[in-house]
């Protein structure tokens, strides 16, 4: 299938208002050697065959319903209304490029504003950007803030239950300076633990709440903690929980970050996604990426533009406070569709639903024999997902639950925390009914050591 | 007319918005020190929801909307068909954390995805994970950095970059931790081979080449370039920005690039999404393959039928991860479409179709607008956007040609053409659109000099006019103001 339009007739013409006779001649700066080599790809297809044969593929992905998956760990299940995609395949959002001329533009720069209010507000921060490519990106650049605004400090101190995926990121991203990450390897997370290792090197601490064991951390005391060494306070949230939930900007967070895929964004194997990023005013000149602002055209009408340019990379080259360039614009018009639609009454709901149900599929795996709901902190509140400790390794049980039951099972800590063997990261949302819960239930009982499974 | 925000529209108690089932199961007490008292988000209808993003689209432009010429940014027709495929549940609702018994149909996708650019770029291996272009070009160079320092030269910290450049590349080169030093271009639009032979040096971490550079010319010393890198001990960085001039026409990796990036979002026709996801993989030479970012998919068993069992593994020497899970799969999904429906000869296709339509622009625009570097160029071209005997800039050329339907050039860029307009019609437009814009830029060059003012309150047939990009950032109103209202 090729998409070129043209006629044999208008390639003539082409070709001699150019002044070649085969087109082959417009590329005689490339070397001979190496000009047009046969490429071992597969032979073209047709649309028609396409479709077939990619459908093919897809069949080779185990179906799972959606009630009856429990894995989270960073990507989650959660409702889309039907909104979002009926926006999102409109040509004029998702064929366009970044809004540099604004005129043409409104559409997507204002949403893209709306988008920033609706983040400043969830957060409790003042400033969003136009989004970042997901959430350990937004993290890293976070940190990279962090180290930039407290010039000469060099140690990040992160709570070990900040996700595993995240910390492996910003270690990349610390590649490129003198920083390092420390106080994430001991296997506990208890606050005051990580407040005594703040010091005057300390450019930031760094906590996801709810943790990735699902856990809302005790903040108390810990921004004046960090903000006392100098240091600033980083926060990785849930989205979804922030409708009803506290937010960081209330405990004195500096930066917020999330992923923020739970807003309307379908899991799609892990992207795309999209970072959430907000901070206080007193940073946006440090911001990275993409900001759009208001003000007025000739006429006096409002209209928006990507403004603070100058911290970019298009203008600032190696000066600029990141190289981002291209974001995440029709991932964070998802997300701005789903808040609209959702909207103050809908996001609390989806909120309470997810504590609700996970609170009732905690309650009922918990009193199953053998199985024992966040041995390590029993009393700590969570919101969405609790560990599981099992009476069989996780992959056998998760097996058991997919091939028996058509059930996804939670996320094996083990591989991340050496002292998490055996426990299991269960997520519940609001896709999950009492029903499903119910099977999930039924299904892990007759794992207990003794039954007859 | 100006389209209300969504917080201009809400009003305290509107119904009709989302409703989600009740609780079905017992209540559980709130831990009540946690709960916020409002969370600041507006209150509207389905249908309040709906008419807006409806209005506001209504006020952007999409390649779907009409010609695109975006320099650099490759703005081609995005294939419908993608957009279904993507969309299939058993992509779009996998889970990133399955196992992988449970996702080989996505596993084999991606491990075809990575062969396919591998080959079509030359390489000996590809990582599909960067996110975008300039992710890409940071990982690309943070594996240029742990080569040399797995052989003891830890002191190459410098990257040379050529002065037409895109400002990714410097901008990455500063993310990995290196220094910069920015290197002329000749009188013919070439890397000054002068300057660079002086350049390369043990302190050299090497080379960032766009090719065919930003002024779209192909780069007519190659050989001689990268043998310079190479000589001192450097490694060449490909920016793929402009591979579709190439794809199908030469390999990189034929032409001694070391590690490249390739934009999923311009040479696959995966959709800008008015500023992204894109997707960013990486290629690498034999010398580089063992940094590639990971985790990436590779073939761990394999029957005598042929039959593949695929899983997660990362390369020996991995930089790392450069974003959750695998990357931006959904792009994946699309591009795969993509290479697929077109194959080699296709590929090579689009590439000289969009080499013809860019040259055929220049040689019939280039008596009304100078082109600085008048050569055969590859799939786009610069020119500069002023008309002898007036005094209009190029942004006032470019806002006009939104009066006439067409989306601007790229302006003011590469930086080393005053007044650019960088041109990149692509291939999937056809010559009656072509003379279109040209008939629409003959126009404004002739009414640049009998009517100067038109162009400067140009443009009059959009939503907004010229917007105050001045009092936006003195004045910063980042965030609604109904908010406070709320």
């Amino acid at each position: 299938m090729s998409y070129v339009p043209h006629t044999p007739i208008e390639r003539a013409e082409m070709c001699e208002a150019v002044g070649v006779s085969e087109m082959e001649e417009l590329f005689d700066d490339v070397p001979d050697a190496v000009r047009f080599p046969d490429l071992n790809l597969p032979q073209a297809t047709t649309e028609l065959e396409l479709a077939v044969e990619v459908g093919r593929l897809a069949a080779n992905n185990t179906p799972v319903e959606k009630g009856a998956t429990f894995l989270g760990a960073g990507t989650y299940n959660h409702f889309i209304p039907s909104t979002v995609d009926s926006v999102l395949r409109r040509g004029e959002f998702f064929t366009a490029y970044t809004p540099y001329q604004p005129e043409l533009s409104q559409g997507m720069l204002q949403a893209m504003f709306e988008y920033q209010s609706m983040v400043c507000q969830l957060t409790d921060m003042e400033v969003s950007n136009a989004s970042h490519y997901d959430g350990s990106t937004a993290l890293a650049e976070a940190v990279l803030l962090a180290l930039d605004v407290t010039k000469g400090r060099d140690k990040v101190v992160f709570s070990p239950y900040v996700h595993p995926q995240y910390r492996a990121v910003v270690r990349t991203y610390l590649r490129g300076t003198d920083a390092a990450l420390v106080g994430c390897d001991e296997g506990r997370s208890e606050m005051d633990q990580l407040a005594s290792a703040l010091d005057d090197r300390t450019a930031a601490l760094v906590i996801q709440s709810p943790n990735f064991l699902g856990h809302f951390e005790e903040v108390e005391g810990l921004a004046e903690a960090v903000h006392e060494v100098g240091g600033l306070l980083i926060v990785v949230a849930d989205p979804i929980s922030l409708g009803l939930f506290r937010s960081p900007g209330s405990y004195g967070a500096d930066v917020v970050v999330a992923d923020g895929q739970p807003l309307g964004v379908p899991p799609s194997f892990g992207g795309p996604h999209l970072g959430i990023f907000a901070t206080r005013r007193s940073y946006v000149r440090r911001l990275p990426g993409r900001l759009v602002g208001e003000t007025l055209d000739r006429s006096g009408r409002r209209g928006y533009v990507l403004t603070l340019s100058t911290r970019e990379q298009h203008i600032r080259r190696a000066r600029a406070t990141s190289n981002i360039c291209t974001n995440s614009g029709l991932t964070a018009l998802a997300a701005a569709v789903y808040l609209a639609t959702m909207g103050k009454a809908g996001l609390r709901r989806a909120a309470e639903l997810c504590y609700q149900r996970s609170h009732y599929a905690a309650k009922r795996i918990g009193a199953l024999e053998g199985f024992e709901v966040n041995p390590h902190a029993p009393d700590q509140p969570f919101f969405k997902e609790f560990v599981v400790q099992l009476p069989a390794p996780v992959e056998h049980v998760n097996r058991v639950l997919l091939e028996e039951h058509g059930i996804l099972g939670g996320y094996d800590l083990g591989q991340d925390y050496a002292h998490l063997g055996q426990h299991m990261l269960v997520a519940v949302t609001e896709m999950n009914t009492r029903a499903d819960i119910d099977r999930l239930v039924d299904a892990l009982e007759v794992l207990r050591p003794g039954a007859n499974g | 007319m100006s389209e209300p925000t969504l917080y201009e529209l809400s009003v305290a108690g509107r119904r009709g918005g989302l409703e989600l089932p009740r609780a079905d199961v017992p209540e559980t007490e709130l831990p009540r020190e946690l709960i916020r008292p409002d969370n600041g988000l507006p209150e509207l209808s389905q249908l309040d929801v709906v008419r807006h993003f409806q209005r506001l689209s209504q006020k952007n432009f999409g390649v779907d909307s009409g010609f695109y010429p975006l320099g650099s940014c490759t703005m081609k027709y995005n294939p419908r068909v993608n957009e279904e495929i993507a969309r299939l549940p058993a992509f779009a609702h996998s889970h990133p954390l399955q196992h992988p018994s449970t996702v080989q149909g996505n596993l084999a996708l991606i491990h075809e995805l990575q062969e396919w650019i591998r080959e079509i770029g030359g390489f000996a291996g590809v990582s599909l994970q960067p996110a975008a272009g300039a992710h890409g070009e940071l990982a690309g160079l943070l594996m240029m950095r742990a080569y040399h320092e797995a052989r003891g030269e830890s002191g190459r910290d410098q990257v040379l970059i050529p002065d037409t450049a895109h400002g990714t590349n410097p901008a990455s080169a500063t993310m990995a931790g290196l220094s910069v030093l920015e290197i002329p271009s000749d009188d013919r639009g070439n890397i000054d081979l002068e300057a660079l032979r002086a350049a390369c040096d043990e302190t050299t971490l090497g080379l960032m080449l766009t090719n065919p550079n930003t002024l779209g010319l192909f780069e007519e010393r190659i050989e001689e370039v990268v043998g310079l890198v190479h000589g001192c001990g450097g490694l060449v960085y490909g920016d793929g920005a402009n591979m579709n001039a190439l794809a199908g026409v030469a390999r990189p990796g034929d032409l001694g690039i070391d590690v490249m990036h390739f934009n999923l979002h311009k040479t696959f026709a995966t959709p800008h999404g008015g500023g992204g996801p894109g997707s960013g993989a990486v290629g690498a030479s034999e010398a580089l393959v063992d940094y590639l970012p990971g985790p990436i998919v590779e073939v761990v068993e394999e029957s005598e039928r042929g039959h593949r069992v695929f899983a997660l593994g990362s390369p020996q020497a991995s930089i790392g991860r450069m974003c959750t899970f695998l990357g931006n799969f959904g792009m994946f999904v699309r591009a795969h479409s993509y290479i697929r429906m077109h194959g080699s000869q296709g590929l090579r296709s689009n590439s000289m179709h969009a080499v013809l339509n860019a040259n055929y622009l220049r040689v019939q625009l280039r008596d009304t607008f100078a082109v600085p570097f008048d050569r055969m160029s590859m799939h786009e071209f610069v020119c500069q956007g002023t008309v002898e005997g007036s005094d209009a800039k190029a942004t006032d050329v470019a806002k006009r040609l939104m009066d006439h339907g067409f989306h601007p050039p790229t302006v003011y860029f590469p930086l080393i053409v005053p007044e650019a307009l960088m041109i990149e019609p692509t291939e999937t437009e056809p010559k009656p659109v072509l003379d279109a814009f040209i008939a629409a830029m003959r126009d404004i060059a002739d009414e640049a000099v009998r009517d100067v003012e038109t162009l400067r309150n140009a443009p009059q047939a959009t939503p907004v006019s010229r917007l105050d990009e001045g009092k936006a950032a003195r004045e910063l109103v980042l965030c609604d103001r109904a908010t406070s209202a709320s």
